[in-house]
């Protein structure tokens, strides 16, 4: 009832008469981790048409996505929802996890960086796009991501980076997340560009407006020496 | 001040009536001792808060916790903020003190200065040509040319030993190109049957496992040498100018989408096509890819090529389309090259088109 005014009660997907353009997509194939991660996330059913399905408040509960993706699952086989092991550096021992979290960062830095920024915050994209920030982004819902690449993002199926090589990717990120933040402001976490811009804008600003307001304000008054001779 | 040399102001007659300075407003420090007191204290109070803010500095340089269990400051972590605050207020006391003492207590008094012509007297300026003229006459320059040009000549040679010792700095390309070992800004180290292996990793891909939509960010097999592979050892600048020159995006699409471009027809595996990373721009990696449109942005300058065709820019700066690398699969089924790129990959260089 929810998909199918777009995606065809069948999930085969619905054509404009525009050739090249549809309604919704086809299901077939897409595989229960597309549903999960679309719907988990909020960003199915869309909300009103645009260039990008923001993350929203997930309109269905845990049963009924589950059902749905056992549906669309079995349409045509597609990448199944993957299990906590999948994700979880739970199991290694601390060297392994400290080198699972090395690896997984070099394989973000060379892969993701280009579009979610160093630090997974997330970037711009063009035509009113956007990379979304990966902060406290739930482990599966990323696995999700990187296998059946939602919208506009590539994906990195099994056969282009293995499964080991996604759970380091989410190793990575969950230890920035980990890291202890001594405050300050991110701004954007985007390092010297956004850091210069702030102290050369309000940092300099600020203090030019501290010297004009010193040179507006006189300590000169209107009193005048009192002659010698006139105190009483 | 006073007029006390005989230069003169540079406009005697004025135009108009001199006005002089307006009458002199006083402080009231100027005239109350009192009031200058409590000046003198302020500027020391200013002093004062500067010794305590660089006490507080180091109080709270070690006092305050790091690490796991951190204090906070006003939400903020105390370790940075406090220090800084501290360090800041101690600077800024110091200027603050400074203007105070200036501002209140220093001498107030108007001043004027007239402007003088800036030129020497013509007398002087006579004496100068004088004995310049003499000293030309007395080394008899214009008499004798032969003294004069071959100095000029012995100034002229002494630039050959810096032409000679530039032209050292750096090979010119044309001395280092080698299509054999990918050396030179035409060539890189790819060649035919090279493995197309993940960056970073360095784990050669099977053709048949991507699917349609996958982005690979890959590297020639030769910049992750192994015994297995065989391929030398390469460090440093070497090793540097290889990844530079060598990286490379594969992607894959649905094998009707893409245009082939002429003479590239089989330039594809199955959907798989694989285009330089290096932007023809200046020379930027790039992998901003998105699969619906296959259009890849270049982040330095918003230069965007369509991969499914032909990496044609379609916006920005960029010149020409992404070199693309031929590739096959060998028989054990992983990506190779067919050959090096046909074009030089990333941005021009003077002799380009020459080639």
């Amino acid at each position: 009832m929810g998909c199918a005014s777009c995606h065809g009660q069948n999930g085969e997907g619905i054509s404009t008469i525009r050739d090249g353009y549809e309604k919704g997509p086809s299901l077939v194939g897409v595989g229960a981790a597309a549903v999960d991660f679309r719907v988990e996330t909020g960003r199915m059913p869309l909300a009103q048409p645009g260039s990008q399905a923001p993350r929203k408040q997930p309109t269905y509960s845990d049963e009924e996505v589950a059902a749905m993706a056992a549906y669309v699952a079995s349409l045509a086989p597609g990448p199944a929802i993957p299990t906590e092991q999948d994700y979880s550096i739970e199991g290694l021992s601390d060297d392994e996890r400290e080198e699972a979290i090395v690896r997984g960062g070099q394989i973000f830095l060379t892969n993701c960086t280009a579009c979610h920024n160093f630090n997974g915050g997330g970037g711009a994209m063009p035509r009113g796009g956007y990379a979304p920030s990966l902060k406290g982004v739930e482990s599966k819902h990323i696995y999700e991501a990187l296998l059946t690449g939602p919208q506009a993002m590539p994906n990195f199926s099994n056969g282009n980076l293995s499964p080991e090589e996604k759970r380091d990717v989410i190793a990575y990120l969950r230890s920035i997340e980990d890291t202890p933040n001594y405050g300050g402001f991110g701004m954007g976490g985007l390092g010297p560009v956004s850091e210069g811009l702030f102290a050369w804008v309000l940092g300099i600003g600020g203090l030019v407006g501290f010297a004009v307001w010193i040179a507006a304000h006189t300590t000169r008054s209107t009193k005048q020496p009192i002659e010698e001779g006139a105190e009483a | 001040m006073t007029d006390s040399h005989d230069h003169t102001p540079a406009v005697v007659e004025e135009p108009i009536a001199n006005p002089g300075l307006p009458a002199h407003t006083w402080r009231p420090t100027d005239l109350d001792e009192g009031a200058a007191t409590r000046a003198e204290r302020q500027v020391a109070g200013f002093f004062g808060l500067s010794m305590v803010c660089a006490v507080l500095f180091v109080v709270a340089y070690f006092t305050l916790e790091i690490g796991d269990n951190f204090d906070t400051f006003i939400g903020l972590g105390a370790s940075t903020v406090a220090p800084g605050l501290a360090l800041g207020g101690s600077l800024l006391f110091i200027g603050i003190g400074i203007i105070q003492w200036a501002r209140k207590l220093m001498g107030d008094h108007e001043i004027s200065e007239l402007r003088h012509p800036a030129g020497s007297p013509a007398e002087d300026r006579d004496a100068a040509v004088s004995d310049i003229m003499q000293g030309i006459e007395e080394s008899g320059i214009g008499r004798r040319p032969l003294v004069r040009n071959s100095l000029l000549g012995a100034m002229g040679m002494m630039g050959l030993p810096a032409i000679v010792l530039l032209r050292d700095l750096g090979p010119t390309n044309a001395r280092v190109a080698n299509a054999e070992n990918g050396t030179g800004l035409q060539h890189t180290i790819w060649k035919k049957g090279m493995r197309v292996v993940r960056d970073v990793v360095g784990t050669p891909i099977k053709a048949s496992e991507l699917e349609i939509g996958d982005l690979v960010n890959a590297a020639p097999e030769a910049q992750f040498p192994t015994e297995a592979n065989g391929y030398p050892e390469i460090e440093g600048v070497e090793l540097q100018v290889l990844k530079a020159k060598g990286a490379i995006i594969v992607v894959k699409m649905e094998p009707e989408e893409i245009k082939p471009v002429e003479g590239r027809e089989n330039w594809t595996v199955d959907g798989v096509i694989c285009y330089s990373k290096i932007c023809t721009h200046v020379g930027c990696p790039i992998s901003l890819y998105e699969r619906t449109t296959h259009h890849v942005l270049c982040p330095c300058h918003q230069s965007t090529f369509d991969l499914a065709d032909g990496a044609k820019v379609i916006f920005g700066p960029a010149h020409r389309p992404l070199p693309q690398l031929p590739p096959a699969v060998d028989e054990e089924g992983y990506l190779i090259a067919q050959a090096d790129f046909d074009e030089p990959i990333g941005a021009s260089y003077w002799e380009r088109e020459k080639q």
